[in-house]
């Protein structure tokens, strides 16, 4: 059964519609995303499944009951949010115990419970201070305990890390992960940062202008998107047009334009289901940026030049042209990137490629 | 050298001003009967006479009760008033707020006026509870503006967190949002009580019969004679009046501090 489930849900506000005919299930212990630019929908569709607003129409149950009805705080949630929401006139043991005051729970019990909370942090020394003594990092944490001591059926973050800093946000990317991990609880997730969806979650729902786009495992929606916002949204995609010659069980025939022929694997090709205008699917880092007289072997091989070059250390994302194509490469490099204007050869497998039907 | 004159010309402003009031305290330790200078040596004379006045221990008596029920109601009334307009969408909300504003826009005396005739209108009489009602509709609007100022600044976040826990939204409001808003809350009540406790336009006007409170009960006094008395009394109401405010801009701010927002 899964704990949470959307059925055609619809969010108006007055005429814009926020969220249109959304469904999606969510399975018991699983980390859901809600990824997308902001104004697509990802945080209403957070705040329906909160009750902090209503849907205009559907259903959304959890674990099998209704409670489109049910006010917020019979509902069950842990809430956590971008601002942290820590009550500032309480210590931090009192925040943390505050939701067991609404439930049966013995002083003793509670007291353990956020002590177990704390301990679950990692803040175990944090109780007497209020939160204004923390640190951002620190205020996440207490606030992810307060949502978790409460033993949620759901937990639902909305954006919760985007208030910290880089360095930190990356730390708290796996610590919450673990936390997660280790209670089992099932969680919604709801960013605008591709990493941390891509990094953290078992099943990701990509949005845009209150529609989901595509749904499905981050390798999955990442190597095989399933339309061109999410080939966008997620990395840094070449998307080039051209048409579909032939498709039959294990290969798509595609003819890009200024390109010419090339062959991509069908599962790489889901979406596509019939000849016709297609697009082919690039990623920035599939396309390797060689010397021009570097020795030829079994990838396809254009000649082009490199207009600019962003280095970044590690690696340097190459803006390209070929004829009147202009393509984007983010290689690993060794010692020096490639210069600007230098003639270069370009490389790429067929089969890294991924193609979309023409919308 | 510009400046500088800037400086001496605030500074004989701010004379004018005072200088008045300073004056009636001094004169108010005066020894002698008249209330006027010379000062004929220092005494606590008129202040004990003060005490002994049962008219003013009665005027006393009615403009803190009438202050204190004052601060109580609009407060109550404003706090509730501030959390629709903020809080929720209520149709009319502009209109509304100007609405309830208006009264300190509106010259008191027509505020005064327009009451009385209304009362006229529903053929009531004058009685404590229309001057508490009149003290009520002029003071709110201090309160709304006090209140609503720090409860924009209170993100919906902490309530809607309290919710999510299991709190019920009056749960909630009395746990989260009313410790948060206290410190505006305090302040509006003092305001409320202060502007009462000195008001006298509307008092004269809707106070029933027999019923005086202290600026009253000084302007009468002041018809008959000068008394060295009414130096003392003012002496007293310029310690309430000025001395409460501070008192309570000094408690909010602690407050404000303590709660770290």
């Amino acid at each position: 059964m899964s704990a949470v489930s959307l059925t055609n849900i619809v969010k108006r506000f007055g005429k814009v519609t926020a969220v249109h005919r959304m469904s999606m299930d969510i399975s018991d212990g699983s980390f859901v995303t809600l990824l997308g630019p902001s104004g697509c929908g990802k945080t209403t569709t957070l705040r329906m499944i909160a009750g902090l607003l209503d849907p205009t129409e559907g259903d959304i149950t959890i674990k099998g009951n209704r409670i489109n009805d049910v006010p917020i705080h019979k509902r069950n949630l842990g809430l956590v949010f971008q601002n942290y929401a820590l009550f500032p006139h309480k210590t931090v043991a009192e925040n943390v115990a505050f939701g067991l005051k609404y439930r049966s729970v013995s002083k003793a019990d509670a007291q353990k419970k956020v002590r177990d909370a704390l301990e679950l942090v990692q803040l175990p020394h944090v109780g007497d201070r209020y939160p204004k003594e923390l640190s951002g990092g620190q205020q996440q944490r207490i606030a992810l305990a307060r949502a978790i001591v409460i033993e949620p059926d759901v937990l639902l973050l909305d954006e919760p890390l985007s208030a910290l800093d880089a360095n930190l946000r990356e730390d708290m990317r796996v610590e919450l992960k673990r936390i997660q991990h280790q209670i089992g609880v099932t969680t919604v997730f709801v960013t605008h940062d591709q990493s941390e969806a891509l990094a953290m979650s078992d099943k990701l729902v990509v949005m845009s202008n209150g529609v989901v786009e595509q749904v499905g495992a981050p390798e999955e929606v990442y190597n095989t998107p399933a339309s061109e916002f999410v080939a966008r949204f997620l990395g840094t995609s070449n998307i080039l047009d051209g048409r579909c010659t032939g498709l039959d069980g294990s290969t798509v025939a595609l003819d890009v334009n200024g390109i010419g022929p090339i062959q991509v694997p069908r599962d790489r090709a889901p979406h596509l289901s019939a000849e016709g205008s297609a697009k082919l699917v690039l990623r920035a880092e599939k396309l390797i940026v060689a010397s021009s007289n570097a020795p030829k072997d079994d990838r396809i091989d254009l000649t082009g030049s490199v207009e600019a070059v962003d280095y970044q250390g590690q690696a340097a994302r190459y803006f390209l042209r070929i004829g009147d194509h202009r393509l984007q490469a983010i290689n690993m490099i060794d010692d020096h990137p490639f210069a600007e204007g230098e003639t270069v050869s370009l490389r790429f497998r067929p089969r890294d490629c991924a193609a979309l039907p023409e919308t | 050298m510009g400046w500088l004159l800037i400086r001496g010309w605030a500074l004989l402003v701010y004379i004018f001003m005072f200088l008045p009031v300073a004056v009636v305290v001094m004169l108010s330790f005066n020894a002698s009967q008249f209330g006027s200078f010379p000062m004929t040596g220092f005494s606590f004379h008129w202040f004990v006479e003060l005490a002994n006045n049962d008219a003013i221990l009665r005027a006393f008596e009615t403009s803190i009760l009438l202050g204190s029920l004052t601060a109580l109601v609009s407060t109550m009334l404003g706090v509730l008033a501030s959390l629709a307009l903020i809080r929720y969408r209520v149709p009319g909300s502009n209109l509304i707020s100007t609405i309830l504003i208006a009264p300190i826009l509106v010259p008191e005396v027509v505020l005064a006026v327009a009451l009385l005739l209304f009362l006229n209108a529903l053929s009531l009489n004058k009685s404590f509870l229309l001057l508490l009602m009149g003290h009520v509709i002029f003071t709110m609007p201090f309160v709304i503006l006090v209140v609503q100022a720090r409860l924009v600044g209170i993100r919906r976040d902490y309530e809607e967190a309290a919710i999510s826990l299991g709190a019920h939204p009056i749960q909630a409001f009395f746990q989260i949002t009313l410790p948060l808003l206290a410190p505006a809350v305090f302040a509006g009540m003092l305001f409320a009580f202060t502007i009462s406790f000195d008001d006298i336009t509307g008092t004269l006007f809707w106070k029933p019969g027999g019923v005086e409170t202290v600026p009253t009960q000084i302007f009468a006094m002041l018809r008959n004679s000068i008394s060295p008395e009414i130096n003392a009394l003012g002496t007293v109401m310029i310690f309430l009046t000025v001395g409460l405010p501070l008192l309570g801009m000094a408690v909010a701010r602690r407050m404000a501090l303590q709660r770290g927002s």
